[in-house]
């Protein structure tokens, strides 16, 4: 086997971003200016055109993902990046990418909120943003890096399930993450997996857009080569064509969700850190989860049976591994730098067998191993 | 007269279910068959063309005809326009919306489209109300006018949305009516050969909303008001202010020469790899 070529950087998170999205092919961003996203604009402005790709600034967050879709309909890899005031003016976009099933990505850089809120300060609080959003049924994919290294791996992940599945794909970054540095390192091109597109195999006559197949989703041609067809943001048949027919429009919503529900399995990123004989047991997201690595570090040296469930993937919840963890440990404790919004869904799965805890930071600031172990001791 | 007809008849989608939802008598057949004819007589080929929409009755004109067909959110139809012409400048993209579609909730979109000199053309039938939704008052509807939002009448002003193009750089603007098809196609073929931002300002009647409110008449009528109330540039030139109170021009009332935003960029790509600006 051939020897794979390592190099080594010291980057940011939103850096890395920048660095995964190139490798996973983006060659088109979209964008508009706001803090703490901007680096991965800055950075795209300058890498973009030289590998022929293209970056613009658009007016505003809407224009944004409606140039990304246009792009990705057109054939090229696309992405955006804002934070969560932008995210909320791209929910309408980001239900028609839904609907028509473009592959893009969409990072949010998390700040606290509502409104303007803390420009420069983290928060975790657009969990259920990303989950629900926009409006109507619809299945999503979120992804949360804790580290710089997964900022680099989760969005050529995005990537990859965003074009396996024709869904937009998120990623939720804290402002902690997408702003720290760290040392990654990174293999050569080749060793890195990348997912393209299915494209239709048949000629464009016999071309059904939106036809149902085995994984629920149906091959999709780029505009402009040779198979001209239409896309909509109404509820649509297998042509593409708008229906308000009944079964038409319950065979196609549901079809969107099955997309997510029978690839489930796929779509699991997380990491079980001496989860396996943990009493209590942390599950925890983004840069929070490094402060939970650090408190089950401290409880295992003072003989304390700790334990973490990581969650790379936000969405669809990870429910498998919570249940489990829910099973295993007698406490488990969720921190989160929102009120609530993952411990509710943990609570919504536990069974009654844990007893399930909360940290909730809402003041800009990060969540300390310190706190962590502080409620351990209360609680455990 | 079935010449015309096969010709339309070769750009529809016959495996679409018609008919259409348009009202008897609208305006936007018309449009149609100007949009069929412009891009017939340019000669492009089916599958170069992407037409795009936004919302409204005119957002639906593009799921009846045989080109790449894209139906957007509502304003945004030049934001993806914008992307799919980026990411592959071979295709000629045209871009289908309403009034309040295009200067109201995508006004914003409007202006900087223009102002990028985005390579495609904008093509807004302009009926003075939102048709759709059952007439309500747009950014066009004239003051004083009666709409399903003010049965009193209206007390905002309306702007020209040509003038509007011509402002934010468009390097073309031509106004045209449904009642002069001839010249309507014309603008078109003249907005398609330009490189850049071109826009066509099609003005329309609304027999249904507006005409209803505002006792404007049948469809023939209102059409009848467009051929009474419109002046050619040419001959506008000839004509005292006091003369053209009350009327629109209709022609080409700008044609410049801009380098679209692809080129620009292309420089942008050429000196991110070390050539030297000059």
């Amino acid at each position: 086997m051939k020897k794979k070529a390592l190099k080594e950087f010291l980057l940011q998170g939103n850096e890395a971003v920048v660095e995964g999205a190139l490798r996973a092919g983006c060659r088109f961003f979209a964008g508009y200016p706001i803090t703490p996203a901007t680096e991965i604009s800055e950075q795209l402005s300058i890498r973009l055109p030289q590998v022929d790709g293209t970056f613009i600034q658009m007016e505003d967050e809407i224009a944004s993902l409606g140039a990304v879709i246009g792009a990705s309909l057109a054939g090229v890899k696309s992405m955006t990046a804002t934070s969560g005031p932008g995210f909320s003016l791209m929910q309408e976009n980001l239900g028609f990418a839904i609907i028509a099933e473009i592959p893009c990505v969409i990072v949010n850089a998390m700040r606290g909120g509502p409104s303007t809120g803390l420009p420069t300060s983290p928060a975790q609080s657009d969990v259920m943003q990303a989950r629900w959003g926009t409006h109507g049924d619809h299945p999503i994919i979120v992804l949360c890096p804790s580290t710089v290294r997964e900022c680099f791996d989760l969005t050529i992940k995005a990537f990859n399930y965003s074009e396996k599945y024709r869904i937009p794909v998120i990623l939720l970054i804290d402002e902690v993450v997408a702003h720290m540095r760290e040392k990654i390192t990174i293999a050569d091109d080749e060793a890195i997996d990348i997912v393209n597109r299915v494209k239709p195999t048949v000629p464009p006559e016999w071309y059904i857009p939106f036809e149902d197949t085995p994984r629920g989703v149906p091959p999709m041609a780029d505009f402009g080569e040779g198979y001209r067809y239409h896309v909509t943001g109404l509820t649509h048949d297998v042509r593409g064509f708008p229906t308000s027919r009944p079964d038409e429009v319950d065979a196609f919503i549901r079809r969107l969700f099955r997309k997510v529900s029978q690839n489930f399995a796929d779509l699991q990123i997380g990491e079980h850190y001496h989860v396996d004989d943990a009493e209590v047991a942390i599950i925890a997201y983004g840069c929070v989860a490094r402060s939970a690595r650090r408190a089950v570090a401290d409880c295992r040296e003072k003989g304390i049976k700790a334990g973490m469930l990581k969650l790379n993937t936000i969405w669809p919840f990870m429910r498998t591994d919570v249940e489990k963890v829910l099973r295993q440990a007698k406490v488990v404790i969720v921190p989160e730098m929102n009120m609530g919004q993952i411990s509710r869904e943990v609570k919504r799965v536990n069974k009654g067998s844990a007893k399930v805890f909360t940290i909730n930071r809402v003041d800009g600031t990060i969540i300390t191993p310190q706190e962590i172990m502080g409620r351990i001791k209360e609680v455990f | 007269m079935i010449e015309v007809t096969k010709l339309i008849h070769n750009y529809l989608r016959h495996d679409k279910k018609f008919p259409h939802v348009w009202c008897p008598g609208c305006g936007i057949g018309i449009m149609l068959g100007a949009l069929i004819r412009a891009i017939d007589h340019r000669g492009y080929q089916k599958d170069e063309i992407v037409l795009v929409s936004g919302i409204g009755c005119t957002g639906r004109l593009p799921v009846y005809v045989d080109f790449n067909t894209l139906h957007t959110t509502h304003g945004r139809a030049l934001t993806f326009a914008t992307g799919i012409k980026l990411a592959k400048p071979r295709l000629k993209v045209i871009v289908v919306m309403g009034d309040g579609d295009a200067v109201a909730i995508g006004g914003n979109h409007f202006i900087h489209a223009a102002r990028r000199n985005i390579d495609l053309t904008a093509i807004i039938l302009n009926n003075s109300v939102y048709g759709m939704t059952g007439g309500q008052y747009s950014p066009t509807t004239p003051y004083g006018m009666k709409t399903a939002t003010s049965v009193y009448s209206n007390v905002e002003h309306s702007f020209s949305i040509s003038e509007l193009a011509v402002t934010a750089g468009a390097v073309f603007v031509g106004r045209g009516t449904v009642y002069h098809a001839k010249l309507l196609e014309s603008l078109m073929e003249k907005a398609f050969q330009k490189v850049g931002f071109s826009v066509v300002e099609t003005i329309s009647h609304c027999h249904t909303q507006f005409g209803r409110m505002n006792r404007m008449g049948s469809a023939v009528e209102m059409m009848q008001w467009q051929r009474d109330h419109a002046v050619t540039v040419e001959k506008a030139a000839q004509m005292t202010e006091e003369e053209l109170k009350d009327k629109f021009r209709i022609g080409v009332l700008v044609d410049r020469n801009l380098p679209p935003y692809q080129d620009e960029y292309d420089k942008v790509r050429q000196w991110s790899k070390g050539v030297e600006r000059k």
